[in-house]
């Protein structure tokens, strides 16, 4: 009987110091401390970072993108993520948010509750965004209408329905570094900081561990089954379109034999249109300077 | 009445499968599906013209510019609804990639169907004034084929 006490304890113990070990993140203020925000900048970052076109109503277009509603269903192998209102209400959506707040949900994964966040909202990627990048997407999503729709649950499976076990998914998998290193010029930066961060490309573009962790090195960008069932998403290594090939596709959908882009890489595209022809540029760029090492 | 007419104004412009990398063979598909399928390579193949202009891969030809233009234009205002049966949709036909929700927003359908319709319209009316005049063009053109791919076409 005393060894079963003891097993128990032990067990709690460790259960305990695992959660500890794994709870969510946080900064202080003073990571964003100093910094003056700019809006323009900030649209840039919130169209690079394809926010709406997650957070907004299904099919929605023109001036309807910028009402943050949420409400999309993504499919994964462990349930379906609703995409929540972040719109400005502040009941609603996150109109009460700081921007320390956005922070630590876009580098730590963590609500200002202190819950941890699934990473289906990108923060793997995310994690990769600069201070100003941060301070300034707030500043321009704060002057965007606010929205009541109140946001849906998740309907995921044991266990993964316990958000306790992100934590784990964020030890195993949660990391700042760059996937692409060596001596990058200019442009080869500004794609990377497009592709493996704002962008987020890699969400859909390299396949995936069992536990839904990214796989790096020569996998990187290989393309990936889609994960709502049919289909997948293109390997960007083996693609022999030429880089003017892809910044056409970046501004008008055609690929190089005139098909146009289709289901959420339209979506891609109307944001990667309405970014500078320089940021298109150095994303083809990056894509053609595939794989990494 | 009015859904026929509407119809006619071209539901052919619903682009929506692949002209590329299809893994069933068109021979094997029902007769319908092969021709929105060969409707969309006709689409394609004038479209090259246009688009390797306007990329400055060809050389501007006002002619050859305006027979492509004038395809298009035809080409989005054909009767398609013969094409667009029920029962044909991704996941009832292997080789098909329309989605089973293009059957039921079929006023959606028909309105992205007219847009496409017009900026046919508007290629063929200024693709002999010149290569700006054709750069031009050639977005709003591009935006009209991704509307209905991005809604009710599945995935790779």
């Amino acid at each position: 009987m005393r060894w079963l006490i003891s097993f128990v304890l032990l067990a709690l113990v460790v259960g305990a110091l695992g959660l500890w070990l794994t709870r969510p993140g946080t900064d202080g203020p003073e990571v964003l401390a100093g910094l003056t925000p700019d809006e323009t900048h900030g649209e840039t970052v919130f169209i690079a970072a394809g926010c709406a076109s997650c957070h907004m109503a299904k099919g929605a277009s023109g001036e309807g993108k910028l009402v943050l509603t949420g409400g999309q269903s993504f499919p994964s192998p462990f349930g379906t993520f609703k995409a929540p209102n972040i719109s400005t209400s502040p009941q609603a959506g996150i109109g009460d948010w700081a921007a320390i707040d956005m922070w630590n949900a876009l580098h730590h994964g963590t609500s200002p509750e202190g819950a941890h966040y699934y990473p289906a909202l990108p923060y793997g990627a995310y994690i990769r965004m600069t201070p100003q990048d941060v301070v300034d997407l707030h500043a321009y999503m704060m002057t965007l209408p606010a929205d009541e729709t109140p946001s849906q649950a998740h309907d995921l499976s044991f266990p993964f329905s316990i958000r306790a076990s992100v934590g784990a998914w964020k030890a195993l998998f949660l990391r700042d570094d760059w996937v692409m290193t060596g001596d990058l010029d200019d442009q080869l930066l500004r794609g990377r900081e497009i592709v493996e961060g704002l962008g987020h490309c890699a969400e859909c573009h390299t396949p995936r561990n069992a536990l839904g962790g990214l796989k790096t090195g020569s996998d990187w960008l290989t393309g990936a089954p889609n994960p709502a069932g049919r289909g997948t998403f293109p390997d960007l290594v083996e693609l022999d379109w030429s880089e003017g090939e892809l910044v056409e596709y970046f501004t008008s959908g055609f690929t190089p034999e005139f098909d146009s882009a289709g289901g959420h890489m339209a979506l891609v595209v109307e944001n990667l249109a309405a970014l500078p022809v320089e940021d298109r540029e150095a994303v083809a760029a990056y894509i053609a300077a595939l794989p990494v090492e | 009445m009015v859904l026929t007419k509407s119809l006619t104004l071209g539901l052919a412009a619903a682009a929506l499968m692949a002209t590329s990398d299809i893994a069933v063979s068109q021979t094997d598909l029902p007769p319908a599906v092969s021709a929105r399928k060969a409707q969309m390579h006709l689409y394609a193949f004038n479209l090259a013209t246009l688009g390797g202009m306007a990329q400055e891969k060809i050389a501007y030809d006002a002619d050859a510019a305006s027979a492509a233009a004038g395809n298009l234009a035809k080409l989005s205002s054909l009767d398609a609804s013969a094409m667009w049966v029920p029962g044909t949709d991704a996941a009832t036909v292997a080789g098909s990639r329309a989605l089973p929700a293009l059957w039921d927003n079929m006023d959606d359908v028909i309105t992205k169907a007219v847009a496409l319709n017009e900026a046919a319209t508007e290629m063929n009316a200024v693709a002999a004034d010149g290569l700006d005049a054709l750069k031009a063009a050639m977005g709003p053109l591009g935006a009209a084929c991704g509307a209905c791919h991005k809604a009710y076409r599945e995935p790779e």
